[in-house]
C-alpha cells in the first residue's frame, strides 16, 4: 500500500475509474496539460488523451451545462470547477438542471455527474477562493454533497460519486491537499455515500465535523482534560448525511458540539443541531454548541485565520458543552 | 430572391508603432505628443519595476498570489491615458492585468499591493476615483460596466446631469470572453445604447489554455458584430494604436451612445500568476518571439531615434523607479494590521444583532453561544484556554 496525499488519492481514483469505464471523462479549466491548478488531474491527459481529459473554455455555466448533456448522452462526466467561488456562474445549471432532471422527467432522464470542487480557507488565496458553501448545495434537493477529510476516504468517496446514478458535488478541502499522507489501498474500493466515520470513540460528548476542520478537532481533543471522553464523528457525506450514527452517538453521550468553517446561520451545523434536538431531546444534557465561521463574507487572507474555527475555539466549545 | 448574403462585415486592425519601432506617420498623426510618449514610457517602466518587485515579494513570502502585468503595459497605458486625457472621471472596471490604467486614473499604487497582500483596504478606492475593485471572478464585471454606463446615460437624460464626456471602460482577458456574462454585457450595452467600452486584452493564454482551445473563432473582436457594435483590433503592445482606438471609442460613446469592443493583441510574458509555472504548458520559443515585441523596447527606440531619450535619462529613470517602488512597498507593508472587527464591520450599513454578537464574543466565547445563558458562559470562561 502506498502512502498518498489527498491530491494523489483523488488522482488515483480518477485514473482507476477512467481505466475501468470508458464513459468516464474529465472536463474543466486547465485540467489537461497543466493537470489542474492544484495538479489533481496531473498526467491524466497524457495517459488518456485529449478526448477524455478536456480543457474547456473558461465558463463554469458551460462546463456544468454541457456536463449535464454529456451525462444525458450516456457518459459519466467528472467536471472540475477551479474554486468553490466559481460555482457561482454554474449555479443555475447545477441547481436548476442537474439537480432536477430526474424529478422533472419522472426518472426518464438522470444525471450521473460528479462535480469536483476545491473548498475552504486557509491557503492565503484571493477572494472567492476560500469559501465553504456546502450548505447551499446540501439545501438543493436532488444533489448529493460529500467532503472527505483524508486520502483514504477521498479515493473511496470519489469512486462512489462517479458510480452514483445522481449528481454528486465532491468538495475537496484544499487546505489539506498535501497536508499529510495516509496508506491508500491500490485496489479499487468505495466509501459509501451517506455513511459517517467515527474517528474516535467516546462516551461524554459527541463532536461532529467534516472536511479540513476534522484536523482542528483532533488537535483540540489533544488538549482536552484526560477524563473527558469525546466521540469524534467525521460526517464525510454532507447530504444525505448519516443521521443514524449521529443519533446513536448523542443518545450515548448526551452532549453535542458541531464544528465547521461555513458561516453559522443556515449552515449544516444548524441542520444537524435541529435533527439532534428532534431525535435526542430527552437525552440532551446541554445546549448543542456550534463552532463555525461567522455570518460575514470570508475575509481576505490577513484575517482568515481569525475567521476559521481553530483548535482553541473548538476546545472552548467542547468545554462549554461538557461543563454545562 | 431565395438566397442572398444576410450579413457581411470587415474589421480593422491598427498598428502605429511596430516591433521594430517603425512609425506610421499618417495613422500616428495627432495621437500622442512627444512629452506624452516620454511620460508613458516612464510610467510603463515604473510599472514594470513594480511588477518585478511584487513578484519578489511573493517569492519571499511577503505577499500572496500576484498576477504579473509584464508585457501588457502598453494596452493599459494607451487606453488608460486616453481616458485620463479625453474622458477624465470615467469609470474603470478592471480585472487584474491593467495596473497602469488604474494608476494613471488616480488609484494609489500601494492599493494593488495591499490587495494581493490579502488586505481588503487594497480595494478601498479613494473618494473621487472612479475605479471598481479588482475582479477576481473572471468575466463577471463587464456587466457592471454596462450598468454603470447605463447610469451615466440615465443621469444625463432623466436627471439632467452633465456627462462631461464620461464613459465606462471594462477590462478583461481572452479567456473571459468565454463567460456568458461578458456576452450579456456587450448585448445589453448595444441594445440599450450606452457609453461603454469593452477592452479585451488578448494575451493568447488563459492560465494554461491557449486561445485555440478557448474559442473556435479567429478573433475576439468579430464578436462585436454579433452584438451590432463597433469592433476594432489593435496591436496591444503599441501605445499609439491603443491610445487612438480608445479615443475613437470614447468619441463614439459620447456622440452616439454606442459601445465599442477593442481587442488588444498582446502577450503575457510572465506566468499566469506567481502560483503558476507556464513552462509546464508553453513553448519557450513562443515566449522568446514575443519578448522582442515588448512594448518597452519599441517605445524606447521610438524616443531614442527622435533624440527624446538617452542612457543618462534611462539611468535616472531606473533610479527613480527603484526609489518610488520601495517607498510604495514600505507604505503597503507598514500599514497597521487590521483588527478582527474588520471581519464584521463592513457586512451591512447596520449590523444585525447576531453579527454584533459574533463580533463581540469571538475572543471570549466559542461561537454560537447565546450570551443570555449565563451559566454556560461562566463555565466556558473557566474551562477553556
Ligand atoms: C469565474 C472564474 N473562473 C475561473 C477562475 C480562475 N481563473 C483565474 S484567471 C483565469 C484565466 C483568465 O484568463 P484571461 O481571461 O485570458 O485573462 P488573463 O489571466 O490571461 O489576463 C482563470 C481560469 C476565476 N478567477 N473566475
Ligand atoms: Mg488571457
Amino acid at each position: 500500500m502506498a502512502e498518498l496525499t489527498l491530491v494523489q488519492a483523488i488522482n488515483l481514483a480518477l485514473t482507476q475509474e477512467m481505466e475501468a469505464d470508458q464513459r468516464v471523462l474529465i472536463l474543466g479549466e486547465d485540467v489537461g496539460k497543466n493537470g489542474g491548478v492544484f495538479r489533481v488531474t496531473e498526467n491524466l491527459q497524457e495517459r488518456f488523451g485529449e478526448d477524455r481529459v478536456v480543457d474547456t473554455p473558461l465558463a463554469e455555466s458551460g462546463i456544468m451545462g454541457s456536463a449535464i448533456g454529456l451525462a444525458i448522452g450516456g457518459l459519466r462526466p467528472v467536471a472540475e470547477i477551479q474554486f468553490e467561488g466559481f460555482l457561482g456562474p454554474a449555479y443555475d445549471q447545477l441547481t436548476n438542471h442537474a439537480a432536477r432532471y430526474r424529478t422533472r422527467s419522472r426518472n426518464a432522464i438522470t444525471i450521473p455527474l460528479t462535480v469536483r470542487v476545491p473548498v475552504g480557507g486557509g491557503i492565503h488565496a484571493p477572494e472567492l477562493h476560500s469559501d465553504s458553501p456546502e450548505a447551499i448545495y446540501a439545501h438543493t434537493p436532488g444533489l448529493k454533497v460529500v467532503m472527505p477529510s483524508n486520502p483514504y476516504d477521498a479515493k473511496g468517496l470519489l469512486i462512489s460519486a462517479i458510480r452514483d446514478p445522481d449528481p454528486v458535488v465532491y468538495f475537496e478541502p484544499k487546505r489539506i491537499y498535501r497536508a499529510f499522507r495516509q496508506e491508500v489501498p491500490e485496489d479499487e474500493y468505495t466509501v459509501p455515500i451517506g455513511k459517517a466515520r467515527i474517528v474516535e470513540d467516546g462516551t461524554d460528548l459527541t463532536l461532529i465535523t467534516w472536511g479540513a476542520t476534522t484536523l482542528q478537532c483532533i488537535e483540540a481533543m489533544d488538549n482536552l482534560p484526560e477524563d473527558l471522553s469525546v466521540e469524534l464523528i467525521d460526517l464525510r457525506t454532507i447530504y444525505p448525511y448519516d443521521l443514524d450514527t449521529i443519533v446513536e452517538s448523542v443518545n450515548k453521550t448526551g452532549r453535542c458540539v458541531i464544528a465547521c468553517e461555513a458561516p453559522k446561520t443556515g449552515s449544516m451545523a444548524a441542520e444537524i443541531a435541529t435533527a439532534v434536538q428532534e431525535h435526542c431531546f430527552l437525552r440532551l444534557q446541554a445546549p448543542i454548541q456550534r463552532v463555525t465561521g461567522f455570518d460575514t463574507v470570508m475575509p481576505y487572507y490577513k484575517l482568515e485565520m481569525q475567521y476559521l474555527p481553530d483548535a482553541a475555539r473548538i476546545g472552548e466549545g467542547v468545554m462549554a458543552c461538557a461543563e454545562y | 430572391m431565395p438566397k442572398r448574403i444576410a450579413y457581411t462585415t470587415e474589421i480593422e486592425y491598427i498598428q502605429i508603432l511596430d516591433e521594430h519601432a517603425n512609425f506610421d506617420e499618417s495613422l500616428g498623426k495627432g495621437t500622442l505628443r512627444d512629452d506624452e510618449v516620454v511620460f508613458l514610457y516612464e510610467q510603463m517602466s515604473i510599472v514594470r519595476h513594480y511588477d518585478e518587485i511584487a513578484f519578489k515579494l511573493q517569492r519571499s513570502g511577503r505577499m500572496g498570489t500576484y498576477p504579473q502585468n509584464k508585457g501588457q503595459e502598453a494596452a493599459a497605458a494607451g487606453a488608460g491615458f486616453a481616458i485620463k486625457k479625453n474622458a477624465p472621471g470615467s469609470w474603470l472596471v478592471p480585472c487584474y492585468r491593467e495596473n497602469l490604467a488604474l494608476f494613471l486614473n488616480g488609484l494609489p499604487m500601494e492599493k494593488i499591493l495591499l490587495h494581493w497582500m490579502g488586505d481588503e483596504r487594497g480595494n478601498q478606492i479613494p473618494d473621487g476615483v472612479n475605479i471598481l475593485p479588482i475582479a477576481i471572478p473572471i468575466g463577471t464585471h463587464p456587466l457592471h460596466g454596462a450598468g454603470l454606463a447605463w447610469a451615466i446615460k440615465y443621469r444625463d437624460r432623466v436627471m439632467n446631469e452633465s456627462r462631461d464626456n464620461r464613459v465606462v471602460i471594462s477590462f478583461f482577458g481572452d479567456g473571459s470572453t468565454s463567460e456568458g456574462d461578458v456576452h450579456e454585457a456587450m448585448n445589453f450595452a448595444s441594445a440599450l445604447k450606452v457609453p461603454a467600452i469593452f477592452l479585451c486584452q488578448n494575451n493568447r493564454w488563459a492560465i494554461s489554455t491557449p486561445i485555440s482551445k478557448q474559442m473556435g473563432s479567429e478573433t475576439v473582436v468579430q464578436k462585436a458584430c454579433a452584438y451590432g457594435m463597433h469592433g476594432i483590433q489593435a496591436d496591444g503592445n503599441d501605445i499609439f494604436a491603443m491610445y487612438k482606438v480608445t479615443c475613437d471609442a470614447i468619441e463614439r460613446a459620447n456622440n452616439d451612445n454606442m459601445p465599442t469592443l477593442i481587442e488588444a493583441i498582446t502577450y503575457r510574458l510572465g506566468d499566469h500568476t506567481t502560483a503558476d509555472d507556464a513552462r509546464r504548458y508553453r513553448d519557450p520559443a513562443e515566449v522568446e518571439a514575443w519578448e522582442s515585441k515588448d512594448p518597452l523596447i519599441r517605445t524606447r527606440k521610438y524616443l531614442e531615434t527622435r533624440n527624446l531619450w538617452d542612457n543618462t535619462k534611462q539611468t535616472a529613470l531606473e533610479a527613480k523607479a527603484k526609489q518610488m517602488v520601495s517607498e510604495i512597498v514600505k507604505n503597503a507593508e507598514g500599514i497597521e494590521t487590521p483588527t478582527s472587527d474588520d471581519i464584521f464591520d463592513y457586512t451591512f450599513a447596520n449590523l444585525p444583532d447576531e453579527i454584533v454578537r459574533q463580533r463581540d464574543t469571538m475572543h471570549t466565547h466559542s461561537l454560537g453561544q447565546n450570551p443570555q445563558q449565563e451559566t454556560l458562559n461562566a463555565h466556558s470562561h473557566a474551562g477553556a484556554r
